[in-house]
């Protein structure tokens, strides 16, 4: 009998994503996938998966799972969630075996918004237009084109290989949000120099709005000295758009194929999941590069997601997992099902 | 800043990731020519890492992945497939797509045609006796954007959007006309509704038009609307087609 996973409760915003949709921006249809793609593909990456596969995107909301039919390996990977299986706390950023009937809970635990759940062998549904990403606001992909609830069965494929279990180490995810990187662009001309400058300036803070569309900002209000109409053009993940009441819009992965508000400057690819990852109340500030620089940032967690990702075995401990977590500790936590 | 609008276009990023090639900053005909010319020359050959192309009223965006084919080579590239006249790598195509016009289907047909000193009848007549062009796609599956909306009727969008509309729906608002394949509030005046699907995945194309096509709607009563709605749902495509 084939693996699948059963959902035993699931907060609200959890949806499947893979690398996303891509092909059909030219027909309105929205890229969704991942709104930390480093964290996605890292966690397929954990387990030899391809970067693409779909994965379990968990929400602040949390959830808790089980495995039914044959062992499943997963992997979590994204902001600092607190993990226990049956019992046992786990890293957040970990591959572990599910037996069957394990129960797997995952909740919000310190910092980020954002964890990844990927199994071996990837969730197995249906494609729509080329991709398993859900895109809520069309019914697209994933499971039924909405986001998982309890009682859900999600079918597992076929892992090919023998996984390592244990602690992903992985610098990379570590990613402080109050400096996040942009390319000014492509419609910075439509602000005054000192417009730009206080752009860069802020500060700015993580409003509490904010979903897998756009992220809004709090900060000084810009103007715009060639006005804010313009014909709708092409838009960019992390995409940041300032309408007519002055206040910056980061567009995100469920954003509208195209738009029609000045973007004064784009997040790169390497400090996406960062934002995405920063709370409500985060403080931020931008920091513009060169084209160059992104490449170079891109190319550093590619070079990481494209090797072996180092896994490092857990380690029975002589405290309780309970003690352990008291102390709010992010290392040392036990497997005790671990050999010795 | 002015832009030459025959000119060299300007090269703006959008992060590393996206290049777009703008060629003006208005919505004309002949900046939209510029646009598919390069989307059907970079289409017909696309170098590696060239990821996905959207074409819009005065800019192509080109996804690209920077690890593969660098900004330089890039712009290079473009700047060569500008040089050689365009051969579109598709024919035009001119779509007759069929309309309901009539309640319940036009919903605010009254409403608009009275802002503009019309009958229904009237504001209806003159939508359909226009021949419209496809400049692009946005906003959601299938949003259909067309220029060619006749003087006439071209009437400002709402100060406040309406209520959820139905699925198919025609509009007219902003000065354009535009299809809406999804249920959604809108700011635009719904005229009408067409029984084709211009969004339907289950379909081989989940897409029919083509920016650059050019389009006509063809008045349908509500009796005839039911009857292809239903084939229209059932797969089979009802709006005609012919060469351009």
């Amino acid at each position: 009998m084939s693996a699948v996973l059963r959902l035993l409760s699931a907060g609200p915003g959890i949806t499947v994503q893979d690398r996303g949709r891509h092909g059909f921006l030219r027909y309105g249809v929205t890229g969704a996938g991942p709104m930390d793609p480093f964290a996605h593909a890292l966690a397929n990456r954990a387990l030899g998966n391809p970067a693409e596969a779909a994965a379990i995107e968990i929400s602040l909301g949390g959830l808790e799972l089980t495995s039914e039919g044959a062992p499943v390996t997963i992997a979590l990977a994204g902001g600092d969630f607190q993990v226990m299986l049956d019992g046992q706390a786990l890293p957040p950023a970990v591959v572990a075996r599910l037996e069957p009937g394990a129960s797997l809970k995952v909740r919000a635990g310190l910092a980020g918004v954002w964890s990844y759940l990927a199994v071996a062998g990837g969730l197995d549904l249906p494609y729509v237009l080329g991709s398993r990403a859900t895109h809520t606001r069309t019914g697209m992909g994933g499971l039924k084109g909405r986001m998982l609830q309890v009682g859900d069965i999600l079918p597992v494929g076929m892992a090919t290989s023998e996984i390592a279990t244990g602690r992903i180490v992985a610098p990379l995810l570590e990613r402080p949000a109050e400096s996040i990187r942009v390319l000014l662009g492509p419609q910075d001309d439509y602000f005054a120099p000192d417009q730009i400058a206080a752009f860069l300036a802020g500060p700015w803070t993580i409003a509490a709005r904010g979903d897998r569309m756009a992220c809004f900002l709090e900060g000084p209000k810009l103007s715009h000295n060639l006005g804010f109409n313009i014909p709708s053009d092409g838009v960019a993940m992390g995409a940041i758009q300032v309408p007519g009441e002055g206040l910056p819009i980061v567009l995100m992965a469920d954003r509208q194929s195209t738009g029609g508000y000045p973007k004064i400057a784009t997040v790169i690819g390497a400090d996406l999941g960062r934002l995405a990852q920063a709370r409500p109340g985060t403080p931020i500030a931008f920091r513009a590069v060169s084209h160059a620089e992104a490449v170079l940032a891109r190319a550093e967690e590619q070079s990481f997601l494209s090797g072996a990702i180092p896994i490092e075995p857990l380690v029975r401990s002589l405290f309780s997992p309970e003690f352990l977590l008291g102390l709010n500790l992010v290392d040392g936590w036990v497997d005790a099902r671990a050999p010795a | 800043m002015s832009l030459d609008q025959g000119g060299r276009p300007l090269f703006l990023d959008a992060g590393e990731t996206a290049l777009v090639v703008e060629f003006g900053r208005i919505v004309d005909p002949a900046i939209s020519d510029r646009v598919l010319a390069l989307d059907a020359a970079l289409a017909a050959a696309p170098p590696e890492g060239l990821r996905e192309l959207v074409p819009t009223y005065r800019s192509l965006m080109i996804h690209y992945d920077p690890l593969q084919l660098d900004r330089a080579t890039l712009v290079a590239l473009v700047e060569e497939r500008l040089a050689v006249p365009a051969t579109r790598n598709r024919a035009a195509t001119l779509w007759t797509l069929p309309c309901c016009y009539e309640p319940p289907h036009g919903e605010d047909l009254a409403e608009m045609a009275a802002l503009l000193g019309l009958t229904a009848v009237e504001a209806a007549a003159i939508h359909a006796a226009a021949l419209y062009r496809v400049y692009m796609y946005g906003f959601s599956p299938g949003f259909t954007y067309l220029g060619g909306l006749p003087e006439q009727i071209a009437i400002s969008r709402r100060t406040k959007p309406r209520p959820p509309h139905e699925s198919k729906a025609v509009l007219v608002g902003g000065g354009l006309s535009a299809i809406a394949s999804f249920s959604m509030p809108t700011g635009w005046y719904v005229v009408g509704r067409t029984p084709e699907r211009l969004y339907a995945p289950d379909r081989p194309n989940a897409f029919l038009f083509e920016p650059g096509d050019s389009l006509r709607f063809e008045p349908i009563d509500p009796a005839t609307f039911a009857a292809l709605d239903a084939r229209a749902e059932a797969g089979e495509i009802v709006a005609r087609r012919q060469a351009a």
